[in-house]
């Protein structure tokens, strides 16, 4: 079947010619839009973004040309096609020069009409596509990205395909590293918006200012430096879905306008006077205790409830360590294409270090700890050597990481706190450490470590 | 049949209507939506669907005029004319449907020519009138167009592109048909 294709804006003074243009349009999947004069067109172009333009040349008050140049101004990227009864030179000539895409003479042959439209709208699509693959990360992320056998991430992917479905809020709770973005393209992917745009925004990397701007756009000369308009995040993502990460980041007067953008789903431009609609599913993510920052005061409660609609919380990695080893092939197998290199895999020694290892950045840490040692692993094995794993906190009091220490001491603190924890049960503590008791033994006797130090 | 049931063909042509050809385009709607249809001669179009400006009638008036005389007890009515017929806009269209509503209308005016504008063969025009009446009646039932240019829901822009699709539709229109249509055939 045809899926949901752009929107086309109809501009003639003639009912019979907007609406049987309209029909025949729709026939084809489009959604038409139709206004019988110029200024109805402007009022419809400063609300909704179209992908193509018909607009009539002769018509009685603002013309065609004056529409184009509205249009030009407004919506520089939707092309327009002029149409006339008159087919003059002239008139088309000016309409070309003004960046008219072409001009049709009425009754057009339907080849011809089809043909243009189909072109351009497959262009537009084209063009939104190329910059979205652009800043995307070149691949399509699918539930399939994210592996796991552990009995708490497949109740996390039951809810999330069961959210997918809908067009509800999702709020994705977790740890940094967990997933929370590849989850959220995830449901994006399996819902029926998934032919619309992902755009993704990270509230705590821009102050106040520039996020609201990257939210909602800008006017012209809305404030300093802005010498054009531009569009917002909610104005890129119509028809698709606009993720929110760090969203326990943002400042009370985000909050409010967040607030309002949900409650009324429209919303200005920094510096606009037009309320401007949206059509986006919102999945927000952050790694903070939203209800925490609720009960103290620093995230407003009705947002809150507005965003926490369907929530998922993704667990942390210590938490499905039976994941490690299918996470390591998953990314092992990536690194193999991306290197070039014969990689087989992680020495036993070494995956015991990793199930060991309490991964406080979770799947992100295990990725580029892999990285690391694929990178560095002289032979087809990546050996504990090569995973220069960074040892994991001290545990409950234990002191605090110096972070001018060299890797060295590092390691031998870590060591020593670890054998202090297992009161010297070299078994045990080697365990884990992830390594076995004769590496154990030799570090002991390299770091010269003593039980009563 | 009962009330407003099945589909009803109207000869609604200004010339003799070819029986035997549009009996077997009946069979093959019958069978294609497996619901009774019937076939009707119907005197028309009337005269006010004639724009004498173009010398062509509008397919939009055709099917005002359809929904009003012509569908006694169907739930679908789809006129088949010999006059060749237009929207305000373009200089032809083989037909025109109300997109989930009950009425339709199929022209063989330029069925019946070649690309080159020779007279074609009898059996490519009954081929192509049971395409382009799968096609409208596909629109009444609430079908939009295909991309897949050898679905019957495909977009016919000439009669190449009618020549070119099979009378048929295509897996996901027929599962679409099939839910339109309740889950009770297609």
């Amino acid at each position: 079947m045809m899926k949901a294709k752009g929107s086309i804006l109809v501009v003639d003074d003639e009912e019979i010619v907007r609406d049987s243009l309209a029909s025949w349009l729709e026939e084809d999947g489009y959604r038409v839009d139709t206004a019988p004069d110029g200024q109805t067109a402007l009022a419809k172009l400063r609300e909704q973004a179209y992908a193509v333009l018909l607009v009539d040349l002769k018509m009685p008050g603002m013309d065609g040309l004056q529409v184009l140049a509205e249009a030009r101004r407004l919506q520089p990227d939707a092309p327009v096609i002029i149409m006339t009864a008159y087919a003059t030179v002239d008139t088309a000539v000016q309409a070309m020069k003004q960046g008219a895409y072409d001009y049709l003479v009425k009754p057009f042959e339907p080849e011809e009409l089809s043909m243009m439209v189909g072109k351009l709208t497959h262009t537009q699509a084209l063009r939104r596509e190329n910059i979205l693959l652009r800043k995307a990360l070149k691949r399509r992320f699918e539930f399939k990205d994210m592996l796991s056998k552990s009995p708490k991430m497949d109740a996390v992917f039951e809810l999330a395909r069961t959210a997918a479905k809908s067009n509800s809020t999702v709020l994705i709770l977790g740890e940094s590293g967990t997933g929370k973005e590849v989850l959220a393209r995830a449901i994006h992917a399996e819902s029926p918006r998934r032919d619309g745009p992902f755009v993704g925004v990270s509230c705590a990397a821009l102050t106040e200012s520039l996020l609201e701007s990257e939210l909602f756009g800008h006017e012209k000369g809305a404030f300093t430096g802005a010498t054009t308009s531009a569009r917002g995040k909610f104005e890129i993502a119509a028809g698709g879905t606009l993720f929110l990460d760090e969203i326990g980041d943002i400042s009370p007067k985000l909050q409010l306008d967040l607030l309002r953008v949900l409650d009324a789903r429209e919303f200005r431009r920094v510096g606009g006077a037009q309320l401007i609609k949206t059509d986006v599913r919102i999945i927000a993510a952050t790694n903070r205790d939203l209800k925490k920052l609720v009960e103290s005061g620093t995230f407003r409660e009705d947002l809150y409830y507005r965003l926490n609609v369907i929530p998922v919380t993704l667990p942390p990695l210590r938490e499905r360590k039976e994941d490690i080893p299918l996470l390591v092939e998953h990314f092992l197998a990536q690194f193999r294409v991306e290197m070039q290199k014969p990689l087989e895999g992680v020495s036993a020694e070494g995956l015991e270090m990793l199930m060991a290892h309490d991964w406080p950045g979770n799947v992100r840490e295990l990725k580029n700890v892999l990285e690391r040692g694929a990178v560095l692993a002289r032979g087809p094995i990546i050996t504990p050597l090569d995973l220069e794993l960074a040892p994991a906190p001290p545990p409950a009091g234990g002191a605090a990481r110096d972070t001018a220490d060299s890797l060295r001491e590092v390691e031998r603190k870590h060591i020593l706190a670890t054998l202090r924890q297992h009161h010297w049960n070299i078994t045990r503590s080697a365990k884990a450490l992830g390594i076995d008791r004769v590496t154990l033994y030799n570090k002991i006797k390299r770091y010269q470590i003593r039980e009563d130090e | 049949m009962g009330e407003r049931e099945g589909i009803l063909l109207a000869w609604i042509g200004t010339g003799p209507m070819d029986a035997d050809m549009l009996e077997r385009v009946r069979q093959q709607v019958q069978a294609t939506f497996a619901v009774p249809t019937r076939l009707l001669r119907v005197n028309g179009p009337p005269g006010d669907t004639l724009e004498p400006r173009r010398g062509q009638h509008s397919s939009t008036r055709i099917l005002r005029w359809l929904l009003g005389t012509a569908s006694p007890g169907a739930a679908k009515v789809l006129g088949i004319t010999d006059v060749d017929l237009f929207i305000p806009v373009l200089t032809f269209v083989f037909g025109e449907a109300q997109v989930d509503g009950p009425a339709a209308v199929v022209s063989v005016a330029r069925l019946r020519l070649t690309y080159d504008e020779r007279p074609a063969p009898p059996g490519l025009l009954e081929a192509r009138l049971a395409k382009e009446c799968l096609h409208e009646l596909g629109h009444t039932y609430g079908l939009v167009h295909c991309p897949d240019g050898a679905c019957v829901m495909s977009r016919s822009n000439s009669v190449l592109d009618v020549d070119r699709k099979r009378a048929a539709f295509c897996r996901d229109c027929r599962q679409r048909l099939w839910e339109l249509l309740g889950g009770r055939g297609g």
